[in-house]
């Protein structure tokens, strides 16, 4: 018994493969516009020596890389907010965070067109699952974020 | 060391692990965690919170190419996504409260288990005679694709639904906890507990592994194990290693050269668990 899915499937002509493959160019460009950002957040650290927070000295590697500090050279922004802000007010750190976050946005950005597409061909199924992917990460992206 | 001296070193060993992760089919992230703690002596949350951004860059930036071959199951990745970022949550508040030498055995003992499997070399390419379970086809997760070396189509059907969802939940735990894609532990549920074609494991997983790293690296952005001065050297540098390392590839698939890796990666593999149980790991 075969049933008609089974030649569609994964075969190039469903539309799912095409909006799917539409949706991964806009994530290679999502990804590669995040990168952009890091790369001017590293740029500006790099010359200005200042990570927006604190002044880096070159005797300071350690104090960088201390773990969870709140203050000095090894601090930086860890909230939504926090991030935007110091983004705005040309802080290096905040910067690369912003970078960062977008980038972490990105593949949450694929399931969330997902789920339009499944709502467009009545597919409730698969909206029900894609849906559910999208609740657990935006619950993971927003647990904790003040 | 001089910060921008320690910086770049960063950036080049990154790029190195991108290349090696890419040569090995394994991903950047394991090759750079062991690189961060055993030889920088980075805090182990830094080097995995470092990792799951160059997993979600990695993979995101190629997830074109694994939809564009044709061979990638969407709808099976869709749909086991749901364990999978469910896992990668798990995961990630966990790893938030274990100390790092335990993250540090558990990270071992991964990465030995993925080195074996990748010695491994299957046999059977297409498994035969697998009856698609019930729950498989309303779920439609059967599929087909052309096989350009076989030279024909392959159709098949998958079954295993509740085992696959079991294992895909444990690869997201893995991939949550450690900050890395955890393709091997994707592979094994859909190759060996849905009966799916190797390829199609193969590829599915890589299409898989963005989301599944995008559900924990909110938790570690906000837990503050992002730190900018390592995360953003090794995302830009493993993406750019990948890249080459995936054009390398066509070129290079020297099994002589795996071999040697094999071992380097068991060696590696070791050394993580031996410090982690001294204690030696931060």
């Amino acid at each position: 018994m075969k049933d008609a899915t089974v030649h569609t499937e994964n075969g190039g002509v469903e539309p799912l493969t095409r909006m799917e493959l539409a949706i991964s160019y806009a994530l290679r460009g999502g990804v590669l516009v995040s990168a952009g950002i890091i790369l001017v957040g590293i740029l500006w650290f790099a010359l200005t020596r200042d990570t927006g927070y604190a002044k880096v000295l070159p005797h300071y590697l350690p104090e960088l890389l201390a773990f969870h500090q709140t203050s000095g050279p090894g601090f930086f922004p860890t909230s939504l907010r926090a991030v935007i802000a110091g983004a705005m007010a040309g802080k290096p750190y905040a910067v690369i965070g912003l970078g960062m976050l977008l980038l972490i946005a990105t593949p949450v950005v694929r399931v969330a067109l997902s789920v339009f597409f499944f709502l467009g061909q009545r597919d409730w199924l698969y909206t029900g699952i894609t849906l559910f992917v999208l609740a657990v990460l935006l619950l993971g992206l927003f647990t904790g974020v003040g | 060391m001089e910060p921008l001296t320690f910086f770049v070193i960063l950036f080049g060993s990154s790029v190195a692990a991108g290349v090696l992760g890419a040569l090995l089919g394994l991903g950047g992230g394991v090759i750079i965690v062991p690189i961060l703690t055993l030889m920088a002596g980075l805090n182990i949350h830094y080097a995995i919170g470092a990792s799951i951004v160059s997993v979600i860059a990695t993979s995101s930036g190629a997830a074109a190419t694994y939809v564009k071959d044709k061979i990638t199951n969407l709808r099976l990745g869709m749909f086991l996504e749901m364990a999978t970022t469910t896992g990668a949550v798990t995961g990630a508040l966990v790893a938030g409260l274990l100390p790092g030498q335990a993250l540090s055995v558990i990270f071992g003992l991964v990465l030995a288990h993925a080195a074996w499997t990748m010695h491994r070399s299957r046999q059977e390419d297409v498994p035969k005679g697998v009856v698609g379970s019930p729950l498989a086809t309303r779920l439609r997760l059967h599929g087909a694709y052309y096989d350009p070396a076989l030279g024909r189509r392959i159709e098949y059907r998958v079954t295993g639904v509740p085992q696959g969802l079991g294992m895909m939940w444990l690869a997201g735990v893995i991939s949550g906890l450690l900050g890395i894609g955890s393709g091997v532990f994707k592979v094994i549920a859909m190759d060996i507990m849905m009966r799916a074609p190797i390829k199609v494991s193969t590829t599915t997983s890589n299409f898989m592994i963005g989301v599944t790293a995008a559900a924990s690296a909110g938790i570690y952005f906000v837990r503050g194990d992002i730190n900018p001065f390592i995360a953003a050297p090794v995302a830009l540098g493993i993406l750019l290693g990948t890249v080459a390392g995936t054009r390398l590839l066509l070129r290079l698939r020297g099994a002589a050269i795996r071999k040697v890796f094999l071992v380097v990666l068991i060696v590696v593999a070791l050394q993580m668990i031996w410090r982690g149980v001294q204690g030696t790991i931060r």
